[in-house]
């Protein structure tokens, strides 16, 4: 038993250390609230770690991985996390690409993954309904087949980013009468630019449009755009959520963002003295660092597994619940700490085009909508009760 | 980066997991526990013709291993709720002895401790030191080459089971001072020791320990005179990580019997374990034990590093797994209801055992201001 990595490890982490380093574009904004990167910034790195053969990590080393081991795969989160950079978006790379080369076709695996490796090719996912949440089996989008096409109908809500995306993955019932409500959806990818499709963003709680309703009329899609077998795509809808739960505990983001909150409690003062020195407010940064470590370590013992050749399984809810709540603290302790300028809503200010901002620390600007902002993690990728839900199924055979 | 246990490191756990198994379930810990001597010598003499008393000794001092089967040991420990002293006798004094005992020491003490001959308990804190180390009111004064203790320890676990006394005692300096702290080795039987035995509330037996002009000779001391602290703390270091270990072990227990209790328990004709509000508490429990596993490794793992990094992760290690569990045995006693309550489940003296090693070796809020005095830089 033993935390060390090996010298092959360490140079490993030289080496990507150095790439980051060396070609990591200094101009892209680094703020945690996504839409006020430009889908240009947003892509940016994604782009050159594509030249590079390093976009895609955890694929299959055939489909373009890098054939790295799971601790690689950490080191390489860490190392970008230390550069807090805008690392590659997970619609493509994590969530369609995996159930892509696991389901799909030949042409279809030809077709799509090289754009999704690439940076080229954006995707979001239509997923969610109005009326299917956490119940995500009773969506009522439908797909009815006509000749070679299948005629999408209906209303997705919550699709990130789909005011950018190029392609999309959905989920349609494509079958009325299916026994259980799982057993007649399919898994249907579909061209953004299909007629028919209206995409419109919903201003969230921190002042932001991240996501979005989409509307389906008499959307005309390919038959041959149907991922795996017709009525069969609720298992891999289940396969995609378990690849999205794992990395999604964002340890190293949240070291990083804890020695961003001291950074911040070091700067801010409390009766003379940095707040850091303050005992109620340490005590706060000491047991998130504590909850930290704890999660740090049961992730490793993951990887560790994984290494061993165990696949993402029901461990993964645990990584997601506390990996979650850990950011979310993050968040508000961030807001607790800069004290009154969390007030100002830095919108309201007249982009002059200088980066400064006109009043307060810098780091101030964007505590309070960041953390708006990140109660979504609880509630995204299946909410932290399905979670439980999960747990309970699947580790303590309730 | 791995994980896993060696071949040797297995061996150690599945003997001790036999045993315990075998020769400690339930009903016979509550018979020891009521029993006269409140433990079992004979076990004891087992463990150590097992080897299992050499586990966390070097192999210069007739041992095989190290913090990582004093961790293993433990955890078995926890889960049979076992209450002989391996911590005070094996990890403490023995930890003291095989780090700042000269070769004369080790050898005498360190080859009792795993013989069995000799069981040590530790007495290092006091009545009115809490968990400060230094804190000290016991005194040894230099008298000629001999030293002469006065003092009054508290809470001695194992003392009323043991032959000899690891001793903190000031030789110089103001009652909290860093420097003058000075440990020793006392024979039980030393003219002017006398114990006040008692049980504790989880099922263990501990004394009050008085000296009273008790005469040691130079060779008692256990390194320098008046530079005690390093090493007290580093053993009161690897004692917390090991009882860390020892909770992860009872944890693992307690989340077992309610999840089996809930299954089997019936109220609105179905058993209470289908209800959405007692699973997501379970799912809760076993997060917290999962996170709590991770801590004990973390501890272990980091004994031998500097002293800054060992203090940190211990004491992250001994927040997060105090509070995971009172929350684990507070919700096995709730989920359990009135049974939970009786005496008769084991489930209550597994609550009552962590509810007590929350404490031990520093609470929860010791720790997290050591932790934020090493780490709000």
């Amino acid at each position: 038993m033993n935390l060390e990595f090996t010298e092959e490890e360490k140079a490993f982490r030289a080496e990507v250390r150095e790439f980051i380093e060396n070609n990591y574009p200094e101009n892209i904004g680094t703020r945690g609230v996504q839409d006020d990167l430009s889908p240009e910034d947003m892509l940016a790195w994604h782009k050159i770690l594509g030249k590079k053969g390093w976009s895609t990590p955890a694929w299959p080393k055939e489909y373009g991985g890098t054939d790295w081991t799971p601790t690689q795969r950490y080191i390489w989160s860490e190392e970008n996390a230390r550069k807090n950079t805008v690392m590659p978006l997970p619609f493509g790379v994590a969530m369609v690409a995996p159930v892509i080369y696991t389901f799909g076709n030949e042409e279809q695996k030809a077709q799509h993954l090289p754009g999704i490796r690439s940076g080229e090719v954006w995707w979001c996912q239509g997923y969610s309904e109005p009326g299917a949440g956490s119940d995500l089996a009773s969506l009522k989008t439908t797909a009815v087949r006509d000749g070679d096409d299948y005629i999408l109908n209906g209303q997705k809500t919550w699709t990130t980013l789909a005011q950018h995306a190029d392609w999309g993955f959905f989920l349609c019932r494509t079958d009325q009468d299916a026994p259980k409500p799982q057993m007649g959806i399919s898994f249907i990818l579909v061209d953004m630019k299909t007629p028919g499709i209206e995409v419109r963003p919903i201003k969230l709680i921190d002042g932001g449009y991240e996501v979005n309703e989409v509307w389906l009329t008499d959307v005309r899609v390919p038959a041959t755009n149907l991922i795996g077998e017709e009525n069969k795509g609720w298992t891999y809808a289940k396969f995609l959520l378990a690849h999205e739960r794992s990395g999604i505990a964002g340890v190293a983001r949240s070291k990083r963002g804890v020695e961003q909150l001291k950074e911040i409690a070091a700067a801010e003062m409390l009766d003379g003295k940095p707040l850091l020195e303050d005992m109620g407010f340490a005590q706060k940064i000491s047991q998130l660092e504590i909850d930290l470590s704890a999660l740090e370590i049961t992730e490793l013992r993951t990887l560790a597994g994984e290494q061993a050749g165990k696949g993402p399984g029901p461990e993964s809810s645990l990584l997601k619940v506390k990996g979650t709540e850990i950011q979310q603290r993050l968040t508000e302790l961030t807001l607790e700490a800069v004290g009154h300028y969390g007030a100002p809503d830095f919108r309201s200010f007249p982009d002059d085009g200088s980066n400064d901002f006109p009043i307060g620390p810098d780091y101030a600007h964007h505590a309070a909508p960041t953390y708006f902002n990140m109660r979504k993690t609880s509630i995204y990728g299946g909410s932290n009760e399905i979670q439980r839900n999960i747990i309970t199924k699947m580790i303590l055979g309730l | 980066m791995d994980f896993d246990f060696t071949d040797e490191q297995n061996m150690v756990r599945d003997g001790i997991s036999r045993l315990i198994r075998e020769q400690y379930d339930f009903d016979t810990r509550r018979k020891v526990v009521a029993s006269e001597s409140g433990w079992r010598p004979e076990l004891w003499a087992q463990l150590a013709e097992l080897g299992m008393l050499a586990a966390p000794f070097s192999e210069e001092d007739g041992g095989f291993g190290g913090a990582t089967e004093a961790m293993i040991i433990m955890e078995e420990f926890g889960k049979g709720l076992a209450v002989e002293p391996f911590i005070p006798s094996v990890v403490c004094a023995g930890g003291a002895l095989k780090h700042g005992g000269n070769d004369a020491q080790r050898e005498e003490y360190i080859g009792g401790i795993i013989s069995g001959e000799m069981v040590f308990a530790f007495a290092y804190a006091e009545p009115r030191g809490r968990y400060d180390l230094a804190n000290l009111e016991t005194t040894a004064k230099a008298d000629g080459g001999d030293y002469v203790i006065n003092g009054h320890k508290a809470v001695v676990i194992g003392a009323p089971w043991a032959t000899h006394l690891v001793v903190t005692a000031r030789t110089s300096g103001g009652q909290t001072d860093k420097d003058g702290v000075s440990v020793f080795i006392v024979d039980k039987a030393a003219q002017g020791v006398s114990t006040r035995d008692y049980a504790t509330v989880d099922g263990r037996r501990a004394s009050e320990v008085y000296f009273e002009n008790v005469k040691v000779s130079g060779d008692a001391l256990i390194g320098d005179a008046g530079n005690g602290l390093p090493l007290i703390e580093k053993v009161v270091d690897e004692a917390t990580a090991a009882v860390c270990a020892e909770a992860v072990g009872a944890m693992k227990v307690t989340n077992e019997t309610t999840l089996d209790y809930s299954r089997q328990r019936k109220q609105f004709g179905t058993p209470i374990g289908s209800f959405q509000v007692l699973q997501h508490r379970m799912a809760d429990m076993l997060m917290e034990y999962e996170q709590s596993v991770s801590m004990c490794y973390l501890a272990t793992i980091k004994l031998d590093e500097d002293d800054a990094t060992r203090k940190k992760n211990v004491s992250a290690a001994k927040v997060r797994i105090g509070q995971a569990g009172r929350f684990i045995g507070q919700s096995a006693i709730q989920t359990h209801g009135g049974m939970g309550m009786t005496d008769e489940l084991a489930v209550g003296s597994y609550f009552k055992r962590l509810s007590i090693i929350e404490g031990e070796f520093g609470s929860v809020d010791h720790h997290m201001r050591r932790h934020i005095a090493l780490t709000a830089a």
